[in-house]
């Protein structure tokens, strides 16, 4: 049988309980679930709010991966938590000093935004499938349109104010949600490498430059899945978008190890023992180096090269498969890394991560992964590529 | 004209929202209620008694009380007696990882700058006890030449402003009119932010029982007149605990006649556990 503790190794002076690592990697994948899930919204946003017509063919992509990711986000942190069967609680009687408190609140809300925009995105086609389908399906089409069948001109521009006002409303919602994330570990004062009024913005635009990269490679698979063209300008939209947020990204993360490093208060020694000892690589090799500065100097390289067609999308798609690699290691850095450091700021400890068990590394994959498949599964019903949103409102507008 | 009446479809879109709507203010209003039937329930739990005579036992008024703990680690000699009967008392799980309270070794040999720090549950010390159930401190310095040597007990600081309360999402670790910073658990969700805000390590996680715990200066003690566990066998009185709101009490002679202070001030914690003799290395 498998032992209740699991005590981790550890050098120099450590408090007693810290001996046993609290933080798994599966808090490393919640903030990586609701980062994906503010990036990919923030897409779908560009698109919808702003007009960047480029990213058309990606916006209902965009909005359905948000919302596959979003309602796995909990999933980690139920698994963890000691008593799930008494999560409700912070949503029933929330103790409003504490940063957690109103998670549920945040999520619910950003839950219902991205089911009713997804509802009016794809109205059009859920009454055109009721009433063209006979078979099963087409009886839950039937459910899905809420008993609503109007589809007329008006109907239509009147289901596009509530898409736009959505979408207005899921840009604060969504970017909230990932920044109050990070600053569940910016305020905690007990641990130098958390403590940084900086974590918020640091979360957000990690986040940003995450859920735009998983968008390319999702994009990408499923033009080669369903064997069509990929559209170059759409992809080129997604590079933009990236490199644009990706600069951002360094230069914060960039100026918090800065300001770590030059205000060099207690325990900052140890500090720079950990960072240039067991997070040299996963810290500045993988999270930095090669998950941030080479997208981004690909990118820029190939946006001055004016990289066009094949070659352009390939190196987009490696950057973006880099750039999600490296925003993992980020998170795994701060809620791994973290802890890593002792409180005492005289101890170094060492997380042992577990391929089984509750809070395992297969846990941690199946839960990355189970988004997906939800994806491939609501694509079924929902095809991300029917544009509802626009083409077929304009048909339809103009066809009356 | 109405606009309805000119627009059917528009009409019947409103309709259907705004029943959408009713929909949802009743599902909110039912949910609502039910929320708050398990509001003041909750509430009721995490704040045990409203202004108490009848908590935690009759005869205990926590508006009397404003208790204190103090260290003297001039004294303290390292037996670990206290955190033995600390274990034995609050049930803390057997093994050397989970501690409501520890002594802490500090050691400083000749011609070096920085102290050797070790408690009772580094692999030398569990060695040297032959048992995680039982603490020692291993003879590891015999042969090397000590300038400078002293323990330090540590427990929870009992916060006046607690980070660990200030964290938790539902309420459960809350702050007694007593000044004793408590964990319901009955109510403790497992998130262990609580651990993680604490800057002093007090607080550990008990795995079997799906809950986060730390001392409680022996709550089920002190409200019935004794003294915490630890300041009871403590051989020698390194632990000192008492009533702030009784100027005779011992902490309040301890912390008037000597020149106290407390760990980590800068973290604006505020903790009432005061030290006498410690060392600039210690936090």
């Amino acid at each position: 049988m498998e032992p209740v503790i699991h005590s981790v190794p550890y050098v120099g002076w450590v408090y007693p309980n810290e001996t046993i690592f609290e933080w798994s990697v599966l808090i490393a994948v919640y903030p990586y679930l609701t980062g994906l899930v503010a990036g990919a919204f923030t897409v779908s946003s560009l698109y919808q709010v702003f007009g960047f017509q480029r990213l058309k063919p990606v916006a209902h992509l965009a909005l359905l991966t948000s919302l596959c990711f979003m309602i796995f986000v909990p999933t980690p942190l139920l698994l963890h938590l000691g008593h799930p069967e008494r999560a409700f609680n912070a949503t029933l009687t929330p103790h409003w000093t504490s940063a957690m408190a109103a998670f549920g609140y945040f999520a619910s809300f950003y839950v219902v935004l991205l089911l009713l925009e997804t509802w009016f995105a794809y109205r059009p086609f859920i009454v055109e499938q009721a009433q063209k389908r006979t078979d099963l399906l087409g009886k839950l089409y039937g459910l899905l349109t809420l008993g609503s069948y109007d589809v007329s001109p008006r109907a239509i521009a009147y289901d596009q104010k509530w898409i736009l006002w959505l979408a207005i409303t899921g840009i604060p919602a969504a970017h909230g949600l990932h920044g109050y994330v990070g600053f569940m570990y910016g305020s905690l004062k007990s641990r130098e490498w958390w403590s940084s009024d900086l974590m918020p913005v640091i979360f957000l635009f990690s986040a940003i430059i995450s859920g735009v990269s998983l968008l390319v490679v999702l994009y990408a698979a499923s033009c080669k899945l369903r064997k069509i063209p990929i559209d170059v300008e759409c992809v080129k939209g997604l590079a933009y978008t990236i490199w644009g947020f990706i600069m951002v990204a360094i230069l914060l993360e960039s100026l918090a190890f800065a300001n770590l490093v030059y205000k060099g208060r207690e325990g900052i020694e140890m500090i720079m023992q950990y960072v240039t000892g067991p997070l040299l690589i996963p810290y500045f090799l993988l999270q930095f180096a090669i998950g941030l500065l080479l997208p981004f100097l690909w990118l820029s390289y190939m946006i001055w090269r004016g990289t066009t067609g094949r070659a352009m999308i390939i190196g987009v798609t490696i950057s973006s498969i880099l750039v999600l690699f490296s925003v993992f290691m980020m998170r795994w850095n701060v809620v791994i890394g973290g802890q890593e450091i002792s409180k005492t700021g005289k101890g170094l400890l060492f997380y042992q991560l577990f391929v089984g068990g509750k809070e395992g590394a297969l846990v941690a994959i199946a839960l990355s992964v189970a988004p997906l498949i939800a994806l491939l599964g609501l694509s079924r019903i929902l095809p991300p590529w029917i544009h509802g949103t626009v083409s077929s409102r304009v048909s339809a507008m103009g066809g009356h | 004209m109405k606009e309805e009446d000119r627009n059917p479809s528009q009409a019947a879109r409103r309709e259907f929202l705004s029943k959408l709507g009713r929909a949802a203010t009743c599902v909110g209003a039912v949910a609502g209620a039910a929320g708050l039937g398990v509001v003041s329930n909750a509430s009721g739990k995490s704040e045990p008694a409203s202004e108490g005579a009848s908590f935690p036992t009759k005869d205990y008024d926590w508006t009397q009380h404003q208790w204190a703990f103090g260290v003297d680690a001039t004294k303290c000699i390292g037996c670990l007696r206290c955190v033995e009967a600390c274990k034995k008392e609050n049930s803390v799980p057997q093994n050397a990882h989970q501690f409501r309270t520890w002594v802490e070794r500090y050691v400083y040999l000749e011609g070096e700058d920085a102290a050797h720090i070790d408690s009772q549950q580094d692999p030398v010390n569990i060695e040297a006890s032959g048992s995680q159930k039982e603490f020692r401190f291993a003879n590891r310095y015999k042969n090397a030449k000590v300038e400078k040597a002293f323990f330090v007990p540590k427990l929870c600081n009992h916060c006046t402003h607690p980070a660990c309360v200030q964290v938790c999402p539902v309420g459960a670790t809350y702050k007694t009119k007593d000044g004793v910073v408590l964990i319901d658990h009955e109510y403790c969700i497992g998130c262990r932010y609580c651990v993680q805000a604490c800057p002093y390590g007090a607080r550990y996680f008990n795995e079997e029982a799906g809950v986060s715990d730390k001392c409680t200066w022996c709550y089920h003690r002190i409200t019935k007149g004794l003294q915490p566990a630890c300041v009871e066998v403590c051989p020698v009185g390194a632990r000192i605990f008492g009533d702030r709101k009784d100027p005779q009490s011992p902490i309040n002679l301890f912390i008037r006649n000597n020149r106290v202070q407390v760990l980590r001030p800068e973290s604006g914690n505020a903790p009432n556990v005061f030290y006498v003799g410690i060392d600039k290395e210690v936090n």
